[in-house]
């Protein structure tokens, strides 16, 4: 109950205050985001498998959204920027989706 | 990373298994572990909320990369420069086109003008314009066809333009005169008396030419005969003559 209202709370947050991102951030934030999304995926299966663990949890979080943003800074160091963060957002995509289909499975048994 | 872990634990290890039911139980149950959750998920509501407001105020330019802000721009330049060319290409097929109307507008003006006075040449068209009309009274019927031919070539050199006999019969280039024993034919038709003669042209000069001494008046008052000469201002031509076919003689 209190992660779903800091949730909420942050989101509200983010929108009221606008924090002022720097111009070198706001093109990652959305790799970002994916990543975070990942991780939180990542963690609701483990919780229903049993095996969940909130330490493990918010060093993956954090570990998550670094080492995708620093996949893409990379990237745009090097010249492949665009595609390298095509290539995060498709693969996070998929265990995104994988993460959704265990899930499911477990909420539906199907 | 938890998920890599789980997998390993459910292949591994009997999976513990949870179901929805619990999870709302955990839900409204707080524990330690749920302040820890919490402040990560702040965060990340936080760059959500962030991002969200970012896309709603800024437009799609502002987050985006410079190598793609500098292709946006190569491809804009490239296609301006592209529809660029293709306009001066079409303004100067337009240009073209125009100026081939206008030529060809100068050219059928042109072809009219000359239409219309080789039709009153030919005598093919009808005519109007300024003239005199003569009335040869010839009550013994001396006039013959030579009489006739001098005046016609008199008038040609005051300058006639268009001459007519009788309302019926257009003088052109090829009109032949004859006449025997007092009857007259102009181009194969019988002229009856009074002769009446049209001429356009410039009337004073017209009249000149007839009347001057050994001319047509002088000639016809020898053979016992009169004349008369008005000056119109409208003298109108209605006869016609149809246009012969060349059978030898072709545009060099």
């Amino acid at each position: 109950m209190i992660a779903i209202l800091a949730l909420l709370i942050g989101i509200a947050l983010g929108i009221w205050l606008e924090p002022a991102l720097p111009t070198g951030l706001a093109t990652y934030l959305p790799i970002m985001i994916v990543a975070a999304l990942d991780a939180l995926f990542g963690a609701l299966r483990a919780w229903f498998d049993g095996n969940f663990s909130d330490r493990v949890f918010a060093i993956s979080f954090f570990s998550n959204v670094l080492i995708a943003a620093l996949i893409v800074f990379i990237g745009d160091q090097i010249g492949v920027g665009s595609q390298l963060s095509t290539a995060v957002v498709v693969v996070l995509g998929i265990r995104i989706f994988t993460n959704a289909a265990a899930i499911r499975r477990a909420i539906f048994h199907a | 990373m938890p998920d890599d872990d789980a997998r390993r634990a459910s292949t591994v290890a009997p999976p513990k298994g949870r179901s929805v039911r619990d999870l709302g139980r955990a839900l409204v149950r707080p524990s330690t572990s749920h302040v820890l959750i919490a402040v990560v998920l702040l965060v990340f509501g936080v760059g959500v909320g962030t991002q969200l407001s970012t896309k709603a105020t800024d437009d799609t330019f502002a987050t985006a990369r410079r190598a793609d802000l500098i292709q946006l721009l190569d491809t804009a330049t490239g296609e301006t420069r592209r529809l660029e060319a293709e306009i001066a290409q079409l303004k100067a097929t337009r240009d073209k086109l125009q100026s081939g109307v206008d030529s060809a507008k100068v050219a059928q003006t042109e072809a009219k003008n000359r239409l219309d006075s080789l039709a009153i040449l030919n005598g093919t068209a009808p005519a109007t314009g300024s003239g005199i009309r003569v009335v040869v009274y010839d009550p013994e019927q001396k006039v013959t066809g030579s009489t006739l031919l001098d005046a016609i070539e008199e008038f040609r050199d005051a300058g006639a333009e268009v001459i007519e006999i009788n309302d019926s019969v257009r003088v052109v280039a090829s009109t032949w005169f004859a006449g025997k024993n007092g009857e007259l034919i102009v181009d194969g038709t019988s002229i009856t008396r009074p002769i009446v003669i049209d001429v356009i042209g410039d009337g004073h000069a017209l009249e000149e030419a007839a009347r001057f001494r050994g001319g047509l008046v002088s000639q016809v008052s020898q053979m016992g005969g009169s004349v008369t000469i008005t000056q119109q201002t409208s003298v109108s031509v209605t006869a016609t003559k149809a246009l012969p076919t060349n059978k030898y003689a072709r545009p060099a």
